[in-house]
């Protein structure tokens, strides 16, 4: 994707005006939640493609949604703060988990079942503060008396496909910052030799952590929006370990290596879960997470690098 | 006031012990696949959930008497695990273990659906319930003591196989060096077939034992499964003692915490108390400091 490409200025002026022209609410509903998902997988796959598999995002998801909705319900704190001071709170959480995790060199296996405790534990808390979070059955920040920008609740999907469209695009944004600067070469040179890596001069444990926190903030913001969107937030749709391995899933049928990779897997998944709902009806119950299974280990056997990414790696060939 | 209260703790202390007996069979299992193949079963939860499910069939739905659904539905979780590593694992020995890892997620979603299609989502039992045995004013389920023993006797069978046996030997000495003992003449994917029936196994004992506590539906794997890992790497994976330890460990935590507030207190406290370990024992709690 070059920014000079005049194709990819066309693409996004059409991403643009869609809702302008086209106004079916299911398309645009599903197309929103593409968005933001795709925006969550970007976020999970900034650490993930330098080898840093966190299954700890479902809790810093959990984190951004709940946060956001404690605060407004609680507190009547508008979002426009609510959803910033939930991003710091993602920020300091995976400060604590990163840092001794990092310090203590606690990579591979260990690192994702570290973090696999941490949604653990954030989803226990969700369910254990049942007074104030509403537990298992869910929560649902209140219906706006005013102004409907100043608690981010719009009724029409139009509003929120731009909105998640443009939070979207700044995720890829970020991707590619990150791309071009000197972390992504100081990450890669980690993920292939600590040792190495620090005896070249780079301060490994703060480059892992930026990029840790980076992710994890935007993984609360995801978490937020899909909050204010769904006005329903239940542990299990926005915390916990089925969501950070959904995360997980995604990024890798899409791709893990390229920027749109996630973007990809989300489109995939997605319209996988929405065909197979209305196909089925009730009866899909199940059967999406049977497809995503198998796909999922099929995947890893015969296509590690995803949808996207053996696509590229095939045109990459045949243009050579 | 202070009598009732102290009865309340030793019942939170007896508890914790009868608990601890489970968690360290379960641990044990991915502890023996961790030690000796490298690789971590995320889904192994899920393999105890599909046990569950076994014994429930074979008992309650087509009336197979227990002396035989038991071993019964030993040996099919112990084929599912060989299925699993023939299957899954295999093919990736030699890839990243983050895609193992990943892989056997894959395997989580696959059987957690798999049960909700199949099985459905209503929680089920078998519908027996074992006399409480009371002792003063504390009352415990024959159903955990008879778990307690269940698992403990497991692990001493474990042990004498390991230690007693040929392929026991076998299995210890490849833990210790992969290389080496390919070279020394030894069919290394033998024994890694062997280790998966025997964790498989272990999964479909502890199956066995839990569905006598607990209700089973698709889900029930996630309840218990996050535990199990947390309690290996505490105990420093693919370490045994580290992992009886720490099973004991956390079940005590849980068992106490749960005795001032909600259980999910016990396991927050119990999260809790895993991540500042990790702070100080990286390693797991036995690791020497290198």
């Amino acid at each position: 994707m070059n920014p000079r490409n005049p194709l990819v200025w066309l693409a996004a002026a059409a991403l643009v005006a869609l809702p302008f022209v086209y106004k079916q609410p299911y398309h645009l509903h599903v197309l929103v939640l593409i968005l933001i998902w795709s925006f969550a997988y970007t976020s999970w796959s900034m650490m993930g493609r330098f080898g840093l598999v966190s299954l700890g995002h479902g809790g810093f998801m959990g984190v951004g949604a709940y946060v956001t909705a404690l605060l407004w319900n609680h507190g009547g704190i508008s979002p426009w703060i609510g959803i910033p001071l939930a991003m710091v709170s993602a920020g300091v959480l995976a400060l604590i988990v990163a840092w001794p995790c990092f310090r203590f060199r606690i990579t591979g296996h260990y690192f994702a079942l570290v973090t696999l405790a941490l949604s653990g534990i954030v989803l226990q808390v969700i369910t254990a503060t049942r007074d104030h979070t509403g537990g298992s059955l869910g929560y649902t920040p209140e219906r706006t008396k005013g102004s409907a920008i100043a608690a981010l609740q719009f009724a029409d999907k139009e509003t929120w496909y731009l909105i998640a469209l443009g939070v979207w695009a700044c995720g890829i944004a970020v991707w590619y910052w990150v791309d071009r600067s000197m972390a992504r070469y100081a990450m890669e040179a980690i993920s292939e030799d600590e040792d190495a890596a620090s005896a070249a001069g780079i301060n490994v444990t703060m480059e892992k952590i930026k990029i840790t926190v980076l992710s994890a903030v935007m993984t609360a913001l995801a978490g937020a929006l899909y909050c204010q969107y769904q006005m329903f937030i239940a542990p299990d749709t926005v915390s916990g370990i089925s969501v950070s391995l959904q995360m997980v899933f995604a990024v890798v049928v899409g791709g893990i290596y390229v920027s749109m990779g996630p973007t990809v897997g989300a489109i995939v998944t997605i319209m996988l879960a929405e065909g197979l709902r209305i196909g089925l009806g009730t009866k899909a119950v199940g059967w999406d997470n049977l497809i995503y299974g198998v796909l999922l280990v099929l995947f890893i056997l015969f296509l590690p690098k995803g949808i996207l990414g053996s696509l590229m790696e095939r045109r990459a060939k045949t243009a050579k | 006031m202070m009598e009732i209260f102290d009865i309340y703790l030793a019942e939170a202390i007896i508890s914790g012990i009868l608990l601890g007996g489970v968690l360290a069979l379960l641990a044990l299992g991915l502890n023996l696949i961790f030690g000796v193949i490298d690789v971590t079963w995320i889904c192994y939860a899920e393999l105890i959930m599909i046990g569950m499910y076994g014994l429930y069939y074979l008992y309650a739905v087509y009336g197979v008497p227990m002396w035989l659904a038991v071993p019964a539905c030993i040996v099919i979780v112990a084929i599912l695990g060989l299925l699993l590593h023939w299957i899954v694992i295999e093919p990736l020995l030699d890839a990243a273990p983050i895609n193992q890892l990943l892989a056997t997620g894959g395997v989580l979603f696959f059987l957690q659906s798999f049960a909700t299609v199949v099985f459905g989502i209503d929680f089920r039992n078998l519908g027996i319930r074992l006399p409480i045995l009371a002792i003063g004013e504390m009352h415990f389920s024959y159903a955990r003591l008879l778990a307690f023993g269940a698992a403990l006797a497991g692990m001493v069978l474990v042990y004498l196989f390991m230690t007693r046996t040929y392929v026991g030997t076998a299995i210890r000495a490849i833990a210790q060096d992969r290389q080496i003992m390919a070279l020394m003449g030894v069919d290394t994917r033998r024994l890694y077939l062997v280790t998966s029936a025997l964790g498989g196994s272990l999964a479909g004992l502890a199956a066995c034992l839990l569905v006598l506590q607990y209700d089973v539906h698709p889900f029930v794997g996630l309840s218990f499964g996050p535990i199990t890992f947390l309690i290996c790497v505490l105990g420093g994976l693919g370490n045994f003692i580290g992992g009886f330890v720490a099973a004991f460990l956390f079940a005590q935590i849980i068992s106490l915490g749960g005795l001032y507030s909600d259980l999910e207190w016990g396991y927050v406290l119990a999260f809790a108390f895993f991540i500042l370990m990790m702070f100080v024992r990286p390693q797991g709690l036995l690791a020497r400091r290198s």
